[in-house]
């Protein structure tokens, strides 16, 4: 039997507000265990939450973005479970009432557009994590809490059951971050878990209307776990409906070590959150104006932006998507369009050796030493024919390394083009010397070694010959 | 003389014009705490340092003829009000070392108005329950006779004010723990509207219920407290941006042609006689006064006590899950602690609450739980909402509703511990009034053939403080029911 899967994703992204969501406190990742933290936080008795309003505000914003309708009237709600690292014994969620509703993302998969639904996006606060001796190497059996990300803002994402293949989930993820980086809402970096994503999935019969029972994968805590995870859990379900077994309805977590699923079985799973509104918060009311004020300040989004780069700078609908993709590659694109590089070329340097680099060393274009404007410079020193495209790659490299123009690189290296007809006449000579016997054979019709002579001569050169003299100047002498 | 019996307006007077300084007025408090407090037992903590020092801080603001409010006035606050560097707990074994690092709001303001902290009263534990009880330490006495109880949750706070033993205090009121402990020990309690006073710091019980309010040897004290805590507060969202206006005005107003609304479902067969009496002599003492009297009805009065004790429950029990043991208060000890952290919690929480609070969270537990939500916390919602619309209703037609504050005077020790549904109807008259969000006053209305004090209450519209209490000092002044004192 041919199955299809059925996806939904739950989304959980930590939002770039610079105080958490009920108190004062810092958000800042990474600072000594519970230094970011006050009796609110710690959930202390008699304390109190006030919102943050700057989280409605990215939630909003969020929503807007992802065309949801902004709930004039939405609240919170407790979610009640006992764990070391929720210090009030609930987290502050929103339940009945969220904030947007019924969006929908585009998403690109095989060269056709297909939107996936979102249900809904809430706020929520995150929870402190627990530290375990035992898990960490140490030798004792203690526990630790830190609270410092207690409270942090977060918003759930939630989609439609609409994505039927791994394909589709990582392109989701892929647009649903660069929107959430695009607004400045999230950092969207799922290794330091401020983005992360819990699927729901499920199988049926090709042609089957209903759904199938659905598993839940947590802990996909990369990006590029999110098809392996999904691809994993898929064949699993499948194997089990061939061997004449039965999905069963439970959380199952992903072992990136292992590369599958494993269930989480036991009690953890058996809650019941008991949801009731937060007697501590008034409800939210948004109005009318507020929400057209933000939906006026959003910025050009991914897909706008693409359509955009397609047809204002000639770009190949592939070059635009890639290059739009993060918001500070198609600004720093734009850079150098506007100094007058010109956006084709400029595209082909910065998705090939830019991306190349940058990967190398794991970095993002925003930590880039080399600007726009020097990439121009170089791309204007190869317009005039003072360096070649090969000796350009060299430039780029070092201009990338030291950021330094590639006119001074150029003076510095003595990497300037030789154009110059006597000098390369000179290589000429010793190559065609030192060669006699390619020499006959071309003579004799062996064309194809042309190409060597020329390779022989820029090597000679350290590959600083005018490429195209060289080639003239060869033909000539040799027939 | 006794400056322990003086009333926040006659020791302001007295500071204020150097007839005697903070430290003398504090020091005849303290001397009668030490005479009396064996057998009243209102205090949980007494923080005497911390008193002199505030005391000495206000008299040097009263010498450079910079007076406030309370500046050297010592109050007594129940002990589920947080005290920055003073031991608050609830009456709880699991906060019993519970030392906050913060201030709540009320107290903060009482601060910035210059008073002293006499200590921390007694209560039903986290304020659950109608006698003191249910504290975790020990049970109060009623001043009146000291063989009954003060009533709850305020109790500590109650019976401290009525045996002169601070000038005035501060207590919550839930579902009636300012008003039936005042009516029980003779004293003033006022529960404002909710959203009036901020609630930060306020350890919680009952979230959309919990008010802090005053208990005053009379009514004048309740309007100058009320103007010192009440007011939005940025760290409470559900504090209320209302006007505060200065509640002592209104009072020595007439209080002709207001009209009184009589409940008819208040006033119910097989209720105490005396009680009854005693009401409906005020309220002939009302119309005497100029107000008139007109039967009304709260039609859903029937379903408070039932809503409530859901409500209630529900936001308690939630509320009181951080006591886990992991972060602070008590945790049951290394060898009693468990074997994993299931273990702790659920000894934590076992050795540390006491019978009342295991059973509101496990009711508050249960009618929270998937597939009874509907059936208990949404109906008990529901009913609350016709609750609210029965008293928006009587008020298009009156100014203020009349009613007892509590069914009986006090009762003896024990007498309905056994029975919690029994303790639990203690604060039929009272519940509607949390459920509604309206603010109540108890005032003293009579005595008991036993010599017990009966409790008058009246009830206002939402942010209307002033109107119930320029009734009650109008009915205050034409009688002699707050002059008596206990003879302890």
């Amino acid at each position: 039997m041919k199955y299809e899967a059925v996806i939904g994703l739950e989304v959980h992204a930590q939002m770039l507000t610079d105080s958490k969501i009920f108190c004062g406190c810092s958000t800042r990742f990474g600072s000594e265990p519970n230094t970011q933290t006050c009796p609110v936080c710690i959930g202390m008795p008699g304390v109190l939450p006030v919102l943050n309003k700057k989280a409605i505000e990215f939630a909003a914003k969020t929503g807007l973005a992802t065309d949801c309708k902004i709930s004039s009237y939405s609240r919170f709600a407790r979610k009640n479970y006992f764990y070391p690292d929720l210090p009030k014994g609930y987290q502050i969620s929103q339940y009945e009432l969220p904030i947007c509703e019924h969006g929908f993302i585009e998403i690109v998969v095989d060269s056709e557009i297909k939107r996936i639904g979102i249900t809904r996006i809430h706020m929520e606060e995150d929870a402190g994590k627990n530290i375990h001796e035992s898990a960490s190497g140490g030798a004792g059996n203690h526990s630790f809490v830190d609270l410092n990300r207690a409270g942090v803002p977060l918003m759930e994402i939630v989609s439609e059951p609409d994505i039927r293949s791994p394909k589709e989930a990582a392109e989701y993820m892929k647009k649903l971050r660069a929107i959430l980086r695009y607004l400045g809402v999230c950092d969207g970096n799922m290794e330091q878990g401020s983005l992360r994503c819990d699927a729901n999935v499920s199988i049926r019969p090709v042609g089957q209307k209903e759904y199938g029972t659905r598993a839940e994968v947590k802990n996909i805590n990369s990006f590029k776990f999110v098809e392996k995870a999904l691809e994993y859990e898929i064949k699993r379900q499948i194997k089990v409906l061939e061997e004449g077994g039965k999905i069963i309805q439970e959380t199952r977590l992903w072992d990136s070590n292992k590369g599958i699923t494993e269930s989480m079985r036991g009690k953890e799973e058996a809650h019941d959150y008991r949801y009731f509104p937060e007697p501590d918060l008034v409800p939210i009311t948004v109005e009318q104006k507020w929400i057209d004020e933000i939906k006026a300040s959003l910025p050009e989004l991914p897909d706008a932006k693409s359509k955009r780069f397609a047809s204002e700078y000639g770009l190949p609908e592939d070059d635009a998507d890639l290059l739009t993709s993060e918001k500070a590659l198609a600004e720093w694109f734009e850079e150098a369009v506007k100094a007058g590089g010109h956006p084709k070329a400029a595209a082909n340097w910065m998705m090939g050796e830019l991306m190349r680099l940058l990967n190398e060393e794991n970095k993002f274009i925003e930590e880039c030493r080399l600007k726009p404007k020097q990439l121009v410079g170089m791309l204007k020193l190869m317009d005039k024919g003072t360096i070649s495209g090969k000796i350009a790659k060299v430039v780029f490299e070092e201009m990338y390394k030291t950021g330094k123009d590639a006119e001074s690189i150029v003076k510095e290296k003595g990497l300037v083009q030789i154009s110059d007809e006597g000098a390369i006449e000179k290589a000429v000579d010793e190559v065609i010397a030192k060669n006699p016997k390619e020499v006959e054979r071309f003579k004799a019709g062996d064309e194809k070694l042309l190409g060597f002579f020329v390779g022989q001569i820029m090597k000679f050169t350290k590959g600083k010959a005018n490429p195209r003299i060289v080639n003239e100047m060869v033909k000539k002498r040799l027939t | 003389m006794e400056l322990y019996r003086l009333s926040i307006s006659e020791a302001r007077e007295m500071l204020d014009k150097r007839k005697i300084t903070a430290k003398e007025l504090l020091d005849s408090i303290y001397q009668r705490i030490e005479a009396v407090e064996e057998r009243v037992k209102a205090f949980i903590t007494l923080s005497k340092e911390k008193a002199y020092e505030m005391s000495d801080a206000s008299q040097k603001q009263i010498d450079s003829g910079r007076s406030f409010p309370l500046a050297g006035i010592p109050l007594a606050i129940k002990d589920n009000m947080c005290t920055k560097g003073i031991r608050t707990t609830c009456s709880s074994k699991i906060l019993a070392n519970f030392i906050p690092p913060y201030e709540s709001t009320a107290t903060s303001r009482l601060i910035n108005n210059g008073y002293a902290l006499l200590g921390k009263t007694n209560l039903d534990e986290f304020a659950m329950g109608s006698s003191t009880e249910n504290s975790g330490f020990f049970t109060t006495r009623n001043p009146w006779d000291i063989e009954r109880i003060p009533g709850g949750s305020s109790g500590g706070s109650a019976a401290a004010v009525a045996a002169d033993e601070c000038i005035a205090a501060l207590g919550s009121d839930t579902g009636g723990s300012i008003r039936q402990p005042a009516a029980l020990c003779g004293v003033v309690g006022l529960k404002p509207t909710y959203g009036r006073v901020s609630r930060y710091g306020l350890v919680a019980f009952a979230s959309s219920l919990d008010q802090i309010g005053p208990i005053t040897k009379n009514v004048k004290d309740s309007a100058i407290l009320l103007n010192v805590i009440s007011g939005k507060d940025p760290f409470d969202s559900t504090s209320a941006p209302a006007a505060v206006p200065d509640f002592t005005k209104v009072l020595g107003n007439e209080i002709k042609g207001l009209k009184i609304g009589i409940p008819k479902e208040y006033f119910i067969k097989g209720m105490d006689r005396e009680i009854e009496e005693s009401v409906k002599t005020a309220i002939k003492k009302l119309e005497s006064l100029g107000a008139i009297p007109v039967e009304i009805s709260l039609p859903h009065t029937g379903y408070a006590v039932a809503a409530y004790y859901v409500l209630a429950t529900s936001e308690a029990s939630s509320n009181l899950a951080r006591y886990d043991g992991v972060k602070y208060g008590f945790r049951a000890s290394a060898l009693g602690g468990g074997k994993d952290l299931m273990e702790m919690y659920m000894n934590t929480r076992a050795q540390g609450f006491g019978a009342e609070v295991k059973r509101r969270i496990m009711l508050g537990t249960y009618a929270l739980s998937s597939g009874y939500y509907d059936a208990y916390y949404k109906k008990a919602q529901q009913a609350r909402t016709l609750i609210k619309a029965d008293f928006e209703k009587a008020f298009n037609s009156v100014d203020m509703i009349v009613t007892p504050t509590s069914p009986t005077a006090a009762f003896k020790s024990g007498e309905k511990t056994d029975d919690p549904l029994q303790m639990y109807l203690s604060d039929i008259f009272t519940i509607s009034v949390n459920l509604a969000g309206i603010p109540a006053i108890s005032i003293p209305c009579g005595f008991t053939s036993n010599n017990l004090p009966i409790g008058l209450q009246i009830i206002g519209r939402h942010f209307d403080e002033e109107t119930i209490l320029k009734a009650a000092y109008a009915y205050e002044q034409s009688t002699n029911w707050h002059k008596r004192k206990p003879n302890l």
